[in-house]
């Protein structure tokens, strides 16, 4: 390793970073502000932290943003593992390309016309927009993600595996939940994950479909911004990026774990 | 035919009329679309055998094997087992079990929890499991293996752990797809003895596909040639060597000699041929060619003696030039150039370390051959 720490490359690397991170770093010292102004730094202090737990209507809406994250990715992911197993698994039916491209057009389609397109279908079979409208466009915003992740497992899935199982006895229905299930489980995870980040951060689709009493996070956020910004706000934001940093850093130091640990098994049974 | 010096000399129903079959293949075809993969094939297998089906790939003997398992259902003919009719059984209900190429382990469960699979799936009392898979375990030598994941084992292992599997359930007939493809050379060796020594053992049923033909010939007691879905031929590994019935089954084993050529007489001991250039070959048995068709004589390279004088006594003798030599160590091999332009393969093993009568390059030299070395074809 002998990088050549030349001006160009820090300047480069400076400005990049900043670009990328800068606003995040802005958002979370003043998160930590005394002051009320946002733009004026006034001393540390962690007052907005326990003001916002005080908050309401921030609190309500985490709660209800929690609880369509969790029905939305759980029901997706269902529905997008099986739609997965169909593609993978029958390669020849009738309007499987039709199916296909249904499955993962809402990946390309525009948030604005999903939104748009869901509110009307709403509206016109005389569903109350709430919880429940909010909990269904999720699921049809992240059904597909869901699909591409498993489906993308499942191409290299040994069938050898399932044969086996049922040459050894078991029925269909046993081997794919004993047999196929498990291995693939680590594609539904991450799938599920996908879906309730998705379902967390989205404003579009859910100001098209959520109604009162179904604020969500997001939602709260932007139209307290319009207010103007509190640091409250920002100690809001600095709290979701830490929970989301905190997984994304379990979930990498835990497969770094298993990788090194699986080489290390590896390299021992080749010794014998 | 004499049967070569194995311990199953006795074993042979496939000469006994009285013998009842155990797998049949009636009639089968099975057809991927417009490919035929297997065509009208008929096929016996019986009790406590151990038979190979051998053929390059895409021969169909995967698939037959596959048919067997219940993951393919024959396009038309039966295959029936112990005189049940297998049309219909999914495999899950078939008392037959598969040792997979990939061997197909089940990667999140331990060598023990594999093992376990298929006795747990028939319903086997827990303490009754725990005793047939340490039974297993040590059948397979893995015994301090048991609580280890797939990938924590090389790949001998793994195959016996696939193998322990398979047999767990006591089947009634164990099917192998390739079952020694995966390792190398010298473990491949070992593993044949100890398959066949699991096979006497536990007194199964064998059924092994296999493109290697020294493979075949070490563990099977009786091995189907197939080629484009059918059978050319179905025999001991000896008659197969020895007494191939077509040209395929004489190419697709060991080496050989091919001289064309007509019947010119055809009597009652001798049966005398001339070939396309003109050399005359005089044999015990013509089989059942018949006066004036066109044949082909086979004759195996180490059955035939090169020297370099006309030998006195020998019915079949014939006239070259030395084209090549291969000094193997254990033999030599000659590529001999007859007068006629046919070169003949002949292989002689070197058991003293001096040879009296030493060729090279050029020399003039003569091929012999005994009337009952070789074997007269005609398909």
């Amino acid at each position: 390793m002998n990088a050549t720490w030349s001006r160009f490359n820090v300047t480069s690397i400076v400005l990049g970073f900043a670009f990328l991170y800068l606003p995040i770093v802005l958002l979370i010292v003043f998160s930590f502000n005394e002051s009320k102004l946002v733009t004026v730094w006034g001393g540390f202090s962690t007052k907005w932290y326990v003001s916002l737990f005080h908050n309401q209507g921030l609190m309500d809406a985490t709660w209800v943003t929690a609880r369509v994250g969790v029905i939305s990715a759980t029901v997706a992911t269902v529905l997008g593992t099986l739609a997965a197993l169909t593609l993978t698994r029958y390669t020849r039916f009738r309007g499987r390309v039709l199916f296909s491209g249904m499955v993962f057009a809402p990946l390309v389609m525009p948030e604005v016309i999903t939104g748009l397109s869901l509110l009307l279908l709403f509206v016109a079979v005389g569903l109350d927009r709430g919880f429940l409208t909010v909990t269904l466009a999720h699921i049809t915003l992240t059904m597909c993600f869901v699909a591409v992740v498993v489906q993308s497992r499942l191409v290299s899935f040994d069938r050898s595996l399932e044969e086996a199982a049922m040459d050894l006895g078991a029925p269909p229905v046993r081997t794919f939940f004993q047999i196929t299930l498990p291995v693939i489980l680590p594609a539904i995870i991450s799938g599920w994950m996908l879906a309730f980040t998705l379902s967390l951060d989205d404003l579009v689709i859910a100001s098209f479909t959520s109604g009162p009493g179904a604020t969500t996070l997001p939602m709260k956020i932007y139209s307290q911004v319009r207010l103007g910004v509190t640091p409250e706000i920002n100690a809001a934001c600095t709290i979701l990026i830490a929970v989301v940093a905190i997984g994304v850093i379990i979930a990498s130091i835990a497969n770094k774990r298993r990788e090194v640990q699986r080489q290390l098994d590896e390299q021992a049974a080749q010794r014998g | 035919m004499k049967s070569l010096g194995s311990i199953r000399r006795d074993f042979a129903p496939w000469n006994d009329p009285n013998a009842k079959p155990y797998i049949q293949f009636d009639k089968v075809t099975k057809k991927f679309g417009e490919f035929t993969a297997v065509n009208n094939l008929s096929l016996t297998i019986f009790e406590r055998e151990f038979f190979a089906l051998l053929g390059a790939s895409g021969c169909g003997k995967s698939t037959l094997l596959r048919m067997l398992a219940g993951f393919e259902e024959p396009t038309a003919g039966r295959i029936l087992l112990d005189g049940q009719d297998l049309r219909g059984i999914p495999p899950y209900k078939r008392p037959v079990n598969m040792m997979f190429q990939s061997y197909a382990l089940f990667p999140h469960m331990t060598v023990e929890k594999n093992i376990a699979f298929g006795l747990k799936q028939e319903g086997m009392p827990a303490p009754d499991i725990a005793k047939r898979v340490a039974e297993m375990l040590k059948l397979v030598k893995l015994e301090q293996f048991a609580k280890r994941k797939p990938h924590q084992l090389s790949g001998g292992q793994r195959q016996r752990v696939a193998l322990a599997r398979s047999v767990a359930k006591r089947p009634k007939v164990l099917l192998l797809d390739e079952p020694l493809g995966a390792l190398d050379k010298k473990l491949r060796e070992e593993t044949q003895f100890e398959l066949m020594d699991l096979q006497q053992e536990l007194g199964l049923t064998f059924v092994v596909v296999t493109h290697d033909q020294e493979e075949a010939m070490t563990m099977a007691d009786r091995i189907a040639i197939m080629d484009k879905g059918e059978v050319m031929q179905v025999a001991t590994p000896a008659e197969i060597y020895e007494a191939p019935t077509s040209r395929f089954v004489a190419h697709f084993v060991g080496n050989v000699n091919m001289f064309e050529g007509k019947v010119a007489e055809r009597g009652a001991e001798t049966t005398r041929i001339t070939g396309a250039t003109g050399a005359q070959i005089v044999v015990d048995n013509g089989g059942n060619a018949a006066a004036g068709s066109d044949i082909v004589f086979a004759i195996r390279p180490e059955k035939i003696k090169v020297s370099s004088k006309k030998p006195a006594d020998a019915v079949n003798a014939l006239e070259g030039e030395v084209y090549d030599v291969a000094y193997l160590g254990d033999m030599t091999v000659y590529h001999i150039k007859l007068d006629d332009g046919q070169i003949v393969r002949a292989s002689a093993l070197n058991a003293s370390r001096v040879t009296e009568d030493p060729l090279t390059w050029n020399d003039r030299a003569w091929v012999s051959f005994r009337p009952d070395a070789g074997v007269v074809l005609t398909r």
